[in-house]
């Protein structure tokens, strides 16, 4: 006994080991992607011919006044040098504040990305849950009516512009049938009752027990949400499909009826089980999609997001906001990119081995 | 067919959890839709952009107001009269007793005095509306004195004409603060700057309690004014879509829209409830030709292209009702401003200016171009009707900011832009259209007379002159001789002035639109 106990000892210590190179390895490397994306946006938003004292001061402002903001924000250092300062702040926790909104970057951040998280979250739980169905259904009937109706679906959510299917979904849901609310968040009368907490209108609702507005905030989400899940249904049930046309070729399958399980069992139990690895990258990426490029649906449903404001600040060379911007939205990406990792792991045996 | 089930109940859950979501605003609210994305501050010594210019008028006030139907009629608002003394340096201003502001304080010359002597010292973009009458940090304690509880005096380093005085304090950065509010948050000597950004201290129709930047500006009546708006709380939202704002005011969300376009507005106008108000507001657009581009340097190519531009067509089609044809440098409405438009689409005149110019044969020159759709479809019409003269148009289009610089560093050929007032006396044009005093690279003062290139030493000194000259009539004068030089032999092409409008529910009345951004009110704005 104490002999297997020893051999099982270092067999879990070898696992430990390796994991923990292999995370010593990941954390690397997510801090050189992160180090890379404030180099890359750093320099991008340094080399565009706008002029970021502009942002500051506009266009009317004395010569003096230039000059000073201009030495203020230290331009007049020499490139490398203003990167090390801003890098040196970056890491002590300060990202600066924004021209735009006059706020720190990081309470802009606070305010800005969970109304994006909100929205993507809630479109990819659409997307996910009428995609996953309906690929699979389009990829069992193969070539049926129901396959051509999910291919239209596809074809349209993929091709048509968001923006223009969100004035559409306004014209007539909104204005046309009144069935949901319009742009913003909330009304304006429920607009000032909320504390913000979590700054998600529908989580800091329910948190303060406050129904009303959380009804409001639902009736106004539901159209972009309803727009975005549509987005990544399309692409969430075409990739189901032929990851589920591709398991349902595979040998397995045919074994597996001639056991004689039930269809049923095959499909959802065997072959969706198989596809669902790759799929869960499918879904962590469009998810990371809605969550830095809803900049269009967040104009059209004047939804004051993280895409929205990254673009405004950019547009106004307001280079604080839009590098700390880039580095939440880069993290994400990262984070999510490690969370579709473990899934994996979780999914499929073969990837613990290694 | 389970799953069918199951999406049919998802999908049910979903639709019930939304009401049918369909409100009126408020009786006593007043709900704006408009884009402000360009606010940085709300600090009366910072703000210079237009909408935050709107907010701030409406919440403070100044020492001078003028009539927003007949600009040339001033009167005093927090003065109750001034004086100017015999050798024309110096105004004495006497207080109107009885102001309170928002906080319950008195406003008195305390004040008045350390807000001016405040907006000078923090030296921010507007402060040299102030700094002209050749106040400096340095000297501003000595120049504006409090000479009892309701008398100042405000001393000049030359005599400067007194409507440019007074029309200079009617600009927003001349905005009265309460001196004890702010002075409570004042951090490392800032003089509340910090605090001030996104705070309010003034006295004016309304409060402002809430700024939550690109979504929101919540202002409360101010109980202490002397005429109480009739309306408790305004807000405005920020709707960057034109299309959007129009959707919201259709279904009564909003009860003014700022941003529609010229289809949307006429669609609207034709509504039962809803109207349309406008106004000629003091912005013109132009295009700048930089004289370092030989061809654009001849007189008779300034002239030819100010014959290559079909101004009608443009203000009857893609700027209908956003702008009127208007060809000098003084907006319509200011002092000695000069309404007559010479200049109309003449394709044979520009072909024979050409071809005294040496360019029979046209030539190429490229214009650098706001991308935004009214900036954009007026250089697309100007590009046909230069081809036509035989000039090869070719455009640049770029982010407004990135315009910007490259025409702020003088690298452009033709910009075509856009150009508002800073305060309401005509000086503010004058001075950049019509004056320059250095016309080289490194120039500390550089108008757009100087981002075109444009060497007139003695325009510049005629300028100057003007703002001397006390008699206003003479002074008018000036003024008119200065926009037809421009106009006749400037490297500006003039085109249009603007017009602003506002779409909003029958039920708003007393929404003025004023000739200036900071004069649009809705201090006695009420709904029935």
């Amino acid at each position: 006994m104490a002999s297997v106990d020893t051999a099982t000892g270092g067999g879990r210590g070898r696992a430990l080991l390796s994991t923990s190179t292999a995370v010593a390895r990941f954390v690397g490397m997510v801090l050189a992607t992160l180090l890379g994306l404030v180099a890359v946006t750093f320099v991008i938003g340094r080399v565009v011919p706008i002029d970021p004292v502009l942002a500051v001061v506009g266009d009317r402002a004395s010569p003096s006044v230039y000059a000073r903001v201009r030495e203020e924000m230290g331009l007049h250092l020499p490139l490398w040098q203003q990167f090390f300062i801003y890098l040196g702040d970056v890491l002590k926790g300060d990202f600066g504040r924004s021209v735009l909104t006059t706020k720190p970057v990081v309470e802009d951040i606070a305010r800005f990305f969970p109304a994006t998280i909100e929205l993507a979250t809630l479109g990819t739980l659409i997307g996910t849950i009428f995609g996953v169905p309906l690929g699979v259904l389009a990829a069992v009937k193969r070539g049926s009516l129901i396959d051509q109706v999910v291919r239209v679906i596809g074809l349209v959510g993929y091709s048509a512009p968001i923006f223009w299917l969100g004035l559409l979904a306004l014209l007539l849901f909104y204005a046309k049938l009144g069935w949901a609310a319009g742009p913003g968040r909330l009304d304006v009368v429920y607009e000032y009752q909320l504390k913000a907490v979590t700054n998600m209108v529908l989580v800091d609702s329910l948190l303060q027990g406050n129904m009303a507005v959380f009804r409001n905030a639902v009736s106004h989400i539901v159209l972009p949400a309803g727009i975005l899940g549509y987005f990544s249904l399309a692409y969430i049930s075409r990739m189901t499909r032929s990851f589920m046309l591709n398991e349902l070729a595979q040998e397995y399958v045919t074994t597996a009826r001639v056991k004689g399980l039930s269809e049923r069992r095959v499909i959802w139990r065997h072959a969706l089980r198989n596809a669902a690895v790759p799929l869960i990258t499918v879904i962590a990426l469009s998810y990371a999609n809605l969550l830095e490029g809803s900049v269009l649906t967040e104009t059209v449903f004047a939804w004051p997001g993280l895409g929205r404001y990254i673009t405004n600040s950019l547009q106004n060379a307001d280079m604080n906001a839009v590098l700390g911007g880039t580095l939440v939205i880069g993290a994400a990406f990262v984070a999510l990119n490690l969370f579709s990792d473990l899934l994996y792991r979780l999914f499929d045996p073969r990837t613990r081995k290694r | 067919m389970k799953h069918f089930r199951s999406l049919a109940l998802a999908a049910a859950l979903f639709a019930a959890a939304v009401p049918g979501a369909k409100a009126e605003t408020p009786d006593d609210t007043l709900v704006i839709a408009w884009q402000f994305d360009d606010i940085i501050s709300l600090d009366p010594a910072e703000v210079f952009e237009f909408s935050s210019a709107e907010m701030i008028g409406n919440s403070y006030e100044r020492l001078i107001g003028y009539d927003l139907e007949n600009v040339s009629d001033m009167f005093g608002v927090v003065a109750e009269s001034w004086d100017v003394s015999e050798d024309g340096k110096t105004i004495t201003f006497k207080i109107r007793e009885g102001k309170k502001f928002a906080s319950g304080n008195d406003l008195t010359a305390e004040d008045v005095v350390f807000s001016l002597q405040r907006a000078v010292k923090l030296d921010l973009s507007p402060a040299f509306i102030l700094g002209q009458f050749g106040l400096t940090k340095e000297n501003v304690e000595e120049k504006i004195q409090q000479t009892g509880d309701y008398e100042l005096t405000f001393e000049m380093d030359q005599a400067y004409a007194p409507t440019f005085v007074l029309y200079c304090m009617t600009a927003t950065v001349a905005s009265v603060v309460d001196k004890a509010l702010v002075m409570e948050h004042e951090q490392d000597g800032d003089l509340g700057h910090e605090w001030m950004k996104t705070n309010y201290a003034g006295s004016g129709p309304y409060a402002i309690v809430n700024w939550s930047a690109n979504q929101a500006v919540v202002l409360e009546r101010n109980d202490n004014y002397s005429e109480p708006a009739p309306l408790a709380r305004v807000i405005y939202q920020h709707v960057p879509e034109g299309s959007t704002q129009r959707l919201l005011l259709e279904q009564g969300d909003v009860d003014i829209a700022r941003n529609l376009s010229p289809e949307d507005l006429a669609s609207v106008a034709s509504r039962d409830d809803i109207k349309v108000e406008s106004n000629v507001k003091g912005a013109v657009y132009y295009l700048g030709l930089n004289q370092k581009n030989e061809n654009l340097a001849k007189p008779e190519v300034r002239q030819a292209l100010k014959y290559l531009v079909d101004y009608e067509a443009i203000a009857d089609t893609i700027m209908k009702d956003r702008v009127k044809v208007h060809q000098a440098f003084l907006p319509e409405g200011f002092l000695g401003a000069v309404n007559e438009t010479p200049f109309a689409l003449d394709v044979d005149k520009a072909k024979e200016l050409l071809a005294e110019a040496g360019l029979a044969d046209g030539f190429s020159v490229t214009m650098d171009t706001r991308n935004t759709p009214d900036i954009t479809g007026m250089a697309e019409a100007i590009q046909q009707t230069f081809a036509q003269g035989g000039v090869d148009l070719e455009i640049i289009p770029g982010d407004g900011k990135q315009t910007l610089t490259k025409y702020r560093a003088r690298q452009h050929d033709i910009y075509i832009g856009r150009w508002g007032p800073d305060y309401q006396d005509p000086h503010t044009n004058a001075d950049t259209f019509a004056a320059n005093p250095d016309n080289s690279d490194d120039a500390s003062a550089k108008p757009l007379a100087w981002r075109n290139a444009w060497d007139i030493p003695e325009l510049t000194e005629k300028t100057q002159s003007a703002v001397l000259e006390s008699d206003p009539d003479a002074r008018a004068e000036i003024y008119e001789e200065l926009q037809r030089t421009v106009m006749d032999e400037g490297p500006f092409v003039i085109m249009f002035q603007e017009i602003e409008n506002a779409a909003m529910r029958t039920k708003v009345e007393n929404f003025v639109l004023g000739p200036s951004f900071d004069s649009n009110s809705f201090a006695q704005t009420s709904k029935n």
